[in-house]
């Protein structure tokens, strides 16, 4: 088996650790540098198949379900999970977690004054197919107050976990919404340092995918890191 | 060398309200989990292990809405080991469970899969404020005659080495905590 080295992450890319304008950075990241260090060979399958899951888990409208359906915008979110070398990742588990269509997270410890909707949990989960694609269909969640600063609100968001060939390969991120108006006063989404990289967290709304008298559609695509050879072999 | 097309998806704080969707069964939230804090499965044998701890902020408060992930070898040091529950090797604890705001999981202690490596669970942290997940590495007390020799932990120092190693509380029983800052803040590796 030749030995696989992975990409490093793209540290000039990625949000700042310590971000005085996001106030829980400050006293929650280490301020020693990180020790870089090679891996020895591990599996690098997946560690999930179809029978892990539930199918009904990737329809948020469905899985919590109890007299009608949820409130709110129905839509479809879709999407490939590739690698850096653009190989679509089969059987990545993808999870899921928002708010609903008030802002409202179902969470105990959540206080925000907006309704819970009995008919919506607001978690899903799936996995990626031999493609790697991916399809939630879900309700477009709400933008919700915070205390990180006076009058802040997070742009609606839909939370991502997602599990690719082992912890190396490991990505939570947050889904944004095309033209959404608090971006610009959001820390969080602003911890990423450049435009282009804010962007790929922006889905793309999609006429075609929309579903007539249905749902409208958005593209969400995700990259992980690749895995390449060590300089020493050969990579067709 | 392959030129890479795409750029990496940006990483995010997993923020304060992962519960019910990451770790449900844990918290009492009626929705399964897919993974969980007991992470011994089916037929695999070995020596069963609880491990527990917390994690500290800069101001030596413990943090309850963090959520960490184990990933590990099994007895035999192989990873991605199948039984008949599905593949052993990869667990998750939040620690807003509990009042003292522990993460416990209960899994076998893991092999080496080099007679130069010391055993060690591989751990993956996130938490509101924590917008790219931290990697550490948990090592054991009765392994230390392997210490020098493990590729990780020779590039330390003992007091670094003493920061990754669980302090075992009674036989099965292994703590390790978290220091996110400080005079003991832990090693984070860029893995």
């Amino acid at each position: 088996m030749a030995k696989k080295i992975w990409n490093r992450r793209n540290w000039v890319r990625q949000p700042k650790l310590i971000d005085p304008a996001y106030k829980s950075t400050i006293l929650r990241n280490p301020k020693n540098p990180f020790i870089r260090v090679h891996l020895n060979n591990y599996s690098t399958e997946p560690y999930f198949s179809k029978s892990d899951i539930r199918q009904i888990d990737s329809d948020l409208t469905k899985n919590n379900r109890k007299t009608h359906d949820p409130i709110g915008e129905r839509i479809i979110v879709m999407g490939h999970v590739r690698d850096e070398f653009a190989r679509p990742l089969k059987d990545c588990l993808l999870e899921i977690w928002q708010a609903n269509s008030a802002g409202r997270y179902i969470h105990r410890n959540e206080v925000h004054n907006a309704p819970l909707d009995p008919n919506f949990l607001g978690a899903g989960m799936t996995l990626t197919d031999e493609n790697g694609f991916y399809k939630f269909t879900t309700i477009k969640p709400g933008a919700y107050p915070w205390g990180n600063h006076e009058n802040a609100w997070r742009p609606a968001h839909i939370h991502f976990s997602i599990m690719g060939r082992g912890f190396v390969d490991r990505l939570v991120t947050q889904m944004y919404f095309e033209g959404d108006p608090l971006f610009k006063y959001d820390p969080i989404f602003n911890g990423i340092p450049d435009e282009q990289s804010r962007s790929r967290l922006i889905a793309k709304f999609s006429i075609e995918k929309t579903i007539p008298n249905f749902a409208h559609a958005y593209i969400f695509d995700i990259v992980l890191r690749g895995q390449h050879a060590t300089p020493m072999e050969n990579e067709s | 060398m392959k030129k890479n097309i795409l750029q990496q998806t940006p990483s995010q704080t997993v923020g304060p309200f992962f519960a019910y969707g990451l770790t449900s069964e844990q918290y009492g939230y009626d929705y399964p989990s897919v993974v969980s804090p007991k992470m011994i499965k089916g037929n695999l044998k070995g020596t069963r292990i609880r491990l527990s701890g917390r994690v500290f902020d800069g101001e030596n408060n413990p943090l309850n809405d963090a959520v960490l992930e184990i990933f590990q070898a099994d007895p035999n040091g192989n990873y991605g080991t199948k039984t008949n529950e599905g593949i052993f090797g990869f667990g998750r604890s939040g620690t807003g469970a509990n009042l003292d705001h522990t993460y416990n999981f209960e899994t076998l202690k893991p092999g080496s899969n080099a007679k130069t490596e010391a055993p060690h669970l591989n751990l993956t942290l996130f938490a509101r404020g924590i917008q790219n997940h931290l990697y550490t590495r948990i090592y054991f007390p009765e392994d230390k005659s392997l210490f020098e020799t493990d590729h990780v932990l020779k590039k330390l120092n003992s007091s670094l080495r003493q920061r990754l190693t669980a302090r075992s509380t009674e036989p099965g029983h292994y703590v390790f905590d978290i220091y996110l800052q400080g005079k003991n803040e832990t090693v984070f590796f860029d893995v």
